[in-house]
């Protein structure tokens, strides 16, 4: 009786770790920055965000390469790179966590969660927490969340002659089309 | 039963056990692995701070719609004396517009005070350096550019053909950005004398013009540059290689070279081929170059 309990749950353990769940992925999810100042409006557009998200655990990772930022100025988006961002040195912003709230990810409909995990940017890893909105479609998620980042909190240094011309706190939308995985 | 819910229970803390712990992490490393997978291919960007080293031109150019203005100064020499007070009384400019016709080609124009000269530019990037890997190693230009002198000759006859006045450069830009702190670029020169003093001159001169920059700051670099012009081309008069130092500082979108070099000029074919100065006699000019970009177009 023990043992044959025993290897049922062994074989759900098995069974939930390899194949039960079923993550949708997106590779050309959407994250946009914008930072506005009286001096100067900064604008940046990355479409090619990995993104996965696991229904059934409501885990959530995404990841995207910073010279994938589009800017409306070129030079911005060279300055970005060589002198605040540092993408030589750090190539990638990821962010892993949990959604929580009222929902169902495996039935179709809108839910508004709640998402917490860790954001790392410039090699520094901080704390996040976002509202967003899943969508449950067709067999298909779409997210969407604003939030905002302070360049100071990644160690990101911005020098005092520009200091006015960078908002203090720097807003963000995602949105991700997530699909299944085949 | 005691033992059953025992195991039951233990199994079930392993379960959330790794769901919580190696969920997460599993995910997002299955998302760098789908990216290393899935490499794009990106170019370098940034190998110079400016569109000038100090004189000769770098692979960077404007983007498509971008209009760079650029101020040279050079004042005089430091060895005039201190009745020209080391050269501050007197300064030598260039005004210069550098607009992107695409991100490939870039057009300019410029006016030099020194022997009032209107000069002229196209510049091509034929291949860009790839980042991460070898397969295109290096950034190359393609440059051709034109200069037309206007200064009268004293107490000769003034009336000197146009034609007489241009001189042609033609220069393949190579540069490579070795890491985020050094580049460096070659230049091999061909540059196109309408009118040179003597037969024994050469019309057409080659040269080869190399410059590195060194970031000593995410904000500053130093810069150097050097002009060989091959021997046995121009006879008639003694012509000085050039050489040039500089530190750039970056502000927003400024950027700003202090500089100091043995040639007054500013233009190709005349800093390349007619430097008089050495540094060893303190024939040296102090200036700056200052540029700004606009965005001509909203997006």
């Amino acid at each position: 009786m023990c043992l044959r309990i025993c290897i049922i749950h062994l074989i759900l353990l098995f069974l939930t770790g390899s194949g039960y769940s079923q993550p949708l992925m997106t590779k050309n999810g959407f994250a946009g920055f914008y930072s506005k100042t009286p001096f100067e409006d900064i604008r940046a557009e990355n479409n090619q965000v990995y993104a996965i998200i696991d229904p059934t655990t409501r885990h959530i990772a995404f990841a995207l390469l910073m010279k994938g930022f589009i800017f409306s100025k070129e030079l911005m988006q060279v300055h970005f790179n060589e002198n605040y961002i540092e993408s030589d040195k750090y190539p990638k912003a990821t962010f892993s966590g949990d959604c929580s709230g009222e929902m169902d990810l495996t039935k179709e409909g809108i839910y508004q969660v709640v998402i917490k995990g860790v954001l790392m940017l410039h090699g520094v890893s901080q704390p996040l927490e976002t509202t967003a909105q899943l969508e449950v479609k067709n067999d298909q998620i779409a997210g969407t969340a604003f939030f905002n980042v302070k360049p100071e909190d990644f160690q990101i240094r911005i020098p005092g002659v520009v200091r006015d011309k960078i908002a203090r706190e720097i807003k963000v939308r995602i949105h991700t089309n997530w699909t299944r995985l085949k | 039963m005691h033992m059953n819910r025992k195991i039951f229970f233990l199994s079930l803390i392993c379960l959330m056990y790794s769901r919580y712990s190696n969920g997460q992490d599993n995910m997002l490393s299955a998302l760098n692995d789908s990216m290393a997978a899935n490499p794009k291919t990106t170019y370098v960007s940034g190998t110079f701070k400016a569109l000038y080293i100090v004189n000769m031109k770098t692979i960077e150019a404007p983007a498509a719609a971008a209009l760079n203005v650029e101020i040279q100064h050079r004042f005089g020499s430091i060895n005039s004396g201190s009745y020209e007070l080391w050269g501050l009384d007197n300064a030598t400019l260039r005004i210069g517009f550098d607009y992107g016709i695409s991100n490939r080609l870039s057009i300019g124009v410029g006016r030099s005070s020194y022997q009032k000269t209107f000069d002229g530019y196209l510049k091509y990037a034929l291949f860009r350096q790839t980042e991460h890997t070898m397969r295109m190693p290096v950034s190359v230009s393609l440059l051709a550019s034109m200069s037309y002198f206007t200064q009268h000759f004293q107490g000769k006859d003034t009336s000197l053909s146009n034609i007489y006045r241009i001189n042609y450069t033609t220069q393949i830009l190579i540069a490579r950005k070795f890491s985020s702190r050094f580049s460096m670029e070659i230049t091999p020169t061909l540059i196109h004398y309408n009118l040179v003093p003597t037969t024994a001159d050469q019309n057409n001169v080659f040269a080869v013009a190399g410059g590195a920059r060194m970031k000593i700051t995410r904000r500053m670099a130093i810069t150097m540059e050097y002009d060989y012009l091959f021997p046995n081309q121009l006879v008639s008069a003694p012509i000085n290689n050039s050489l040039s130092f500089g530190w750039d500082i970056e502000t927003g979108g400024h950027v700003f070279q202090l500089v100091f070099s043995n040639s007054q000029s500013m233009i190709e074919s005349q800093y390349i081929g007619q430097t008089p100065g050495t540094w060893g006699k303190g024939d040296i000019y102090f200036g700056f170059n200052l540029s700004r970009i606009f965005n001509l177009k909203r997006k």
